[in-house]
């Protein structure tokens, strides 16, 4: 590792797959649940949380020895704010459409656990280049799940990916279709994404016994 | 050699083997296993697991026969082939090209039901290690009963999957799972092809085919035409006896009362949920009823239909006492106390005729009334055994002070 130590290389790598914010610490279900019914919408998603996660872990850090420690949660979300703020102008600006999908939960990662729990746990504590492999190792273990639902829920409730049809065109009755498939309608309500979000946990866990809590 | 002997001596030689479950299970399922209890305390009790299953099936059965029956009368009647019956033992009825049109469609949903299900059990005993269970059994069998008759098999194959890996393996198998995992398959059905399992074509066998064609057939359940405000043309004694389109195996009231009968008799079922579940039905239809009979609902509400109706024909249409007699009594999802058994069978009667009345997209409610009540009869247990803990520990300091 030349770029990185492997100290730092583990801030990154951690949080992918044994440290996972979502599958482990179940942290930011909520967007999990509501915006990854499309594949697109998930991965806008994970880029917004990444730069989000990214910058404010370093501002955050930067401040870090002259915030109070009595008024850090009110500087903190005002960092978080401002920054999704330009998120957000950015996405109307140029995805609008896609910003109308992502309607309210754009505003929503303001209150997104894993940003928060990232600036409390680990910003506020050490230096801005480190904070800054911690936000994007973290940002990553979100956008993987977030990717992985959205590619299972699109593909098996709309028969896309990426709004291409790839398995046919359901009235037409081309592809799959013609043999008398047909799209599943419970993949694109919210609790089939907890299910799928919950079957990753499972293969996750018994992959790696090590992470069954008892 | 038989067969018997057979699978003993594979037991033997595969013995602490990950495969071993897999002839454990045959042996158990067709034989009386060899073994003795040695040593120690015995209990003598003749109704093991397998028992139990076999009795639920046994009652089962009338049931499974007439929705074949009844499968090939509602096409044949829908295509015009024959006359309405008037009576129970009328030879338009019980007939064999209604019973051949209806082994051919409910057969291999039986089938499929079955192979899918215990294929995953078995994979799933020989990973974990743990000995086969009789549970899949009565579930194999309700699953066929509570599906409409023209649904693809490919369809009930990934829920069967669905329902017995998330609705019980994951929770530890046959005995610990929360939800019935009959109602989980149904449920899934329901909200991945909507389609398939409501509307007024499902339900008659061939009608989704011939759609739009100069053929065209349908038949719309009484439910299903009811929440449109309209008036279904079948008497009493036909919802009584079933001669309506429904789910393959739950139009018969007569059968399942008789298996019902059976259940409480061989105590396998649990009176005590059936009666208070019939008394909760009634209670909400009655308050329906009543808010009728007081003009607040006027014909013009899309509720009408299903409010205005006597409350006692509730129990006698749609799903309502197929669910009651044989998955609100599974005796692993329900109550375990007597109290919290009249609470839960109470409140599904209640809830599913509530559902059945607002719920616009589906008139069917029991399903998931059971399925809601499933989830929270374990702290309705939780509140009766509180409640005799404090009423106990009362009388031991009145004796004491």
């Amino acid at each position: 590792m030349g770029l990185l130590s492997k100290k730092d290389a583990k801030l990154i790598t951690d949080p992918l797959a044994d440290n996972n914010p979502i599958t482990i610490q179940v942290l930011g279900i909520c967007s999990a649940l509501a915006i990854t019914a499309e594949l697109k919408a998930s991965i806008v998603m994970s880029i917004s949380v990444l730069f989000v996660l990214g910058i404010g872990n370093v501002v955050i850090s930067l401040m870090r020895n002259i915030i109070p420690s009595k008024i850090r949660i009110i500087v903190q979300l005002i960092v978080v704010a401002t920054l999704v703020i330009i998120v957000d102008q950015v996405l109307k600006a140029f995805a609008y459409e896609l910003s109308k999908t992502l309607s309210v939960f754009v505003g929503l990662i303001i209150t997104n656990c894993i940003i928060m729990g990232r600036f409390e746990a680990f910003a506020l504590g050490n230096g801005p280049w480190k904070s800054f492999l911690d936000g994007i190792g973290n940002a990553l273990g979100y956008a993987a799940i977030l990717i992985i639902v959205g590619f299972f829920r699109e593909l098996l409730g709309s028969g896309t990916l990426l709004g291409i049809k790839v398995l046919g065109d359901p009235i037409e009755k081309t592809g799959l279709y013609a043999l008398g498939y047909e799209n599943n309608g419970f993949m694109l309500l919210s609790p089939m994404a907890l299910i799928v979000v919950g079957i990753i946990i499972w293969v996750q866990r018994s992959r790696n016994k090590a992470l069954i809590e008892d | 050699m038989g067969l018997k002997q057979n699978l003993h001596n594979l037991k033997e030689k595969y013995k602490g083997k990950k495969i071993a479950p897999l002839f454990n299970g045959f042996h158990t399922f067709l034989y009386l296993p060899n073994e003795t209890t040695h040593g120690g305390t015995h209990v003598k009790a003749a109704d093991d697991l397998k028992r139990t299953m076999n009795t639920v099936i046994m009652a089962l059965i009338p049931c499974l026969l007439f929705g074949m029956f009844n499968a090939g009368y509602q096409h044949h009647l829908a295509t015009g082939e024959v006359e309405k019956v008037t009576s129970f033992f009328s030879g338009n009825f019980w007939n064999l090209s209604n019973l051949w049109i209806g082994a051919l469609k409910v057969l291999p949903l039986v089938i499929v039901s079955y192979v899918v299900g215990l294929a995953i059990e078995f994979v799933f005993c020989i990973i974990k290690g743990h000995e086969i269970e009789e549970g899949y059994l009565v579930t194999g069998m309700l699953v066929p009963l509570i599906v409409p008759v023209d649904l693809p098999l490919w369809m009930l194959a990934v829920a069967v999957a669905f329902g017995v890996v998330i609705g019980k393996e994951v929770f530890g198998g046959t005995g610990m799972n929360i939800l019935n995992p009959a109602l989980t398959i149904r449920a899934f059905l329901f909200f991945a092809y909507p389609t398939w399992m409501s509307g007024d074509k499902v339900w008659v066998h061939d009608a989704v085919n011939r759609a739009g064609t100069a053929d065209a057939i349908s038949g719309e359940t009484m439910l299903g035409s009811l929440a449109q405000n309209l008036t279904p043309s079948y008497s009493v004694s036909d919802m009584f006896f079933g001669f309506i389109p429904g789910s393959v195996g739950e139009t018969s009231t007569l059968l399942i009362l008789l298996g019902a009968l059976f259940l409480i008799f061989t105590k396998i079922g649990n009176w005590r949920i059936m009666v208070s579940a019939v008394f909760g039905a009634l209670m909400m239809g009655y308050i329906f009823n009543t808010v009728v009979d007081a003009g607040v609902i006027t014909e013009s509400s899309k509720f009408y239909g299903l409010m205005s109706l006597e409350s006692w024909k509730h129990l006698i249409i749609g799903g309502f006492a197929f669910g009651v007699v044989y998955m609100a009594t599974d005796p692993v999802t329900a109550s375990q106390t007597n109290k919290g058994k009249w609470i839960y069978g109470f409140l599904i009667g209640f809830v599913s005729i509530m559902i059945r009345v607002f719920n616009p997209a589906y008139p069917e409610g029991v399903m998931l009334a059971i399925l809601l009540m499933n989830v929270f009869a374990p702290t309705i247990d939780h509140y009766v055994v509180q409640g005799n803990v404090k009423k106990r520990l009362k009388r031991l300091k009145a004796k004491t002070a």
